[in-house]
């Protein structure tokens, strides 16, 4: 869903920006506070991972194509901080390197993505990784943990777009966040998979998970 | 061999082998912005241009390689870029 140069007008490019950089500048200030230096290498490892994820479409209903966004994976393996800080790396490398999502919507791409995304997911995943209990219920938490991150942010990108005059807000409601309901079963599917996959080799241990801000023991 | 370089070479792989055999079908605000007749406002506004644009590495003939490549070297730029950005951010020893 990374928005291209055109779609978004100024005042709503401008006001994205400024949002992000908020939220950005917010994830340094905590990150400094909790950022140890043996996590450095996993956060570059799993911003890494995650851009090659995203060059995976897969295709769902309809000749239309979905691919992971991975802010519930980083954040339920390094939280939200992390999360954020990895996401946005890599939506500035597609914008720069890879010409996907444009340069005036980065703002609100890292917004969608690396902000709401990663705070839906924590949101969601911290509470129900509390109430539903043992594996299932945390595979099952990070499911709709995943799930939710990309329909909400499906719908932050539907408020700017419509915030833009690109189309009525009516009229892409139901679209955007219809698809998104069904690749976010896809970005559930995948996010379960990879998690589990990379705690069977050891890739993030119990210490750091709780220090990083995600209550994982439950 | 250490548990990350595992996942690192996870990635790798993921960009190698599985990137060229992505779907090739619209995503999802893509998709809206077909069906919805918006897709045109974003035709040839891009602000910059992309020395690697949409995931073809430029020269390269072989569609599966230009696409492998220019995945392996995204990992590579991304894994670098997010790892300064932890030396940069990162918690200060007292």
């Amino acid at each position: 869903m990374h928005i291209p140069d055109g779609f978004l007008d100024t005042k709503t490019w401008v006001s994205t920006y400024a949002l992000s950089a908020g939220a950005l500048a917010y994830s340094i200030k905590k990150s400094k506070e909790v950022l140890e230096d043996k996590l450095i290498p996993k956060l570059g490892i799993m911003a890494a991972f995650i851009f090659a994820a995203q060059m995976v479409n897969f295709p769902i209903a309809g000749g239309t194509s979905g691919h992971l966004l991975g802010a519930a994976l980083a954040t339920v393996l390094l939280g939200p901080v992390s999360g954020c800080l990895i996401l946005s790396t890599v939506l500035v490398i597609q914008c720069l390197a890879f010409q996907d999502g444009g340069l005036t919507a980065l703002g609100g791409n890292i917004f969608n993505m690396a902000v709401l995304g990663v705070i839906t997911a924590y949101l969601v995943y911290s509470l129900l990784a509390k109430v539903i209990p043992g594996t299932t219920g945390r595979n099952i938490s990070i499911f709709l943990a995943s799930w939710s991150s990309v329909v909400v942010a499906a719908f932050g990108a539907t408020v700017e777009l419509a915030a833009s005059n690109t189309i009525p807000f009516s009229v892409a409601f139901p679209a955007m966040i219809g698809i998104h309901m069904l690749i976010g079963i896809g970005e559930g599917l995948i996010t379960v998979a990879v998690v589990n996959f990379v705690e069977k080799v050891g890739f993030v241990d119990a210490t750091a998970k709780s220090k990083s801000g995600v209550k994982t023991n439950v | 061999m250490s548990n990350t370089v595992k996942v690192f070479i996870a990635a790798l792989i993921v960009a190698a082998c599985l990137s060229p055999f992505a779907s090739s079908f619209p995503d999802g605000l893509e998709r809206v912005a077909e069906d919805k007749g918006f897709l045109e406002k974003g035709e040839g506004k891009e602000v910059i241009t992309s020395p690697i644009p949409d995931y073809t590495f430029p020269g390269v003939r072989n569609g599966v390689l230009a696409t492998s490549t220019a995945g392996v070297l995204g990992t590579v730029l991304t894994f670098g870029a997010a790892y300064g950005l932890g030396k940069l951010v990162r918690k200060k020893e007292n």
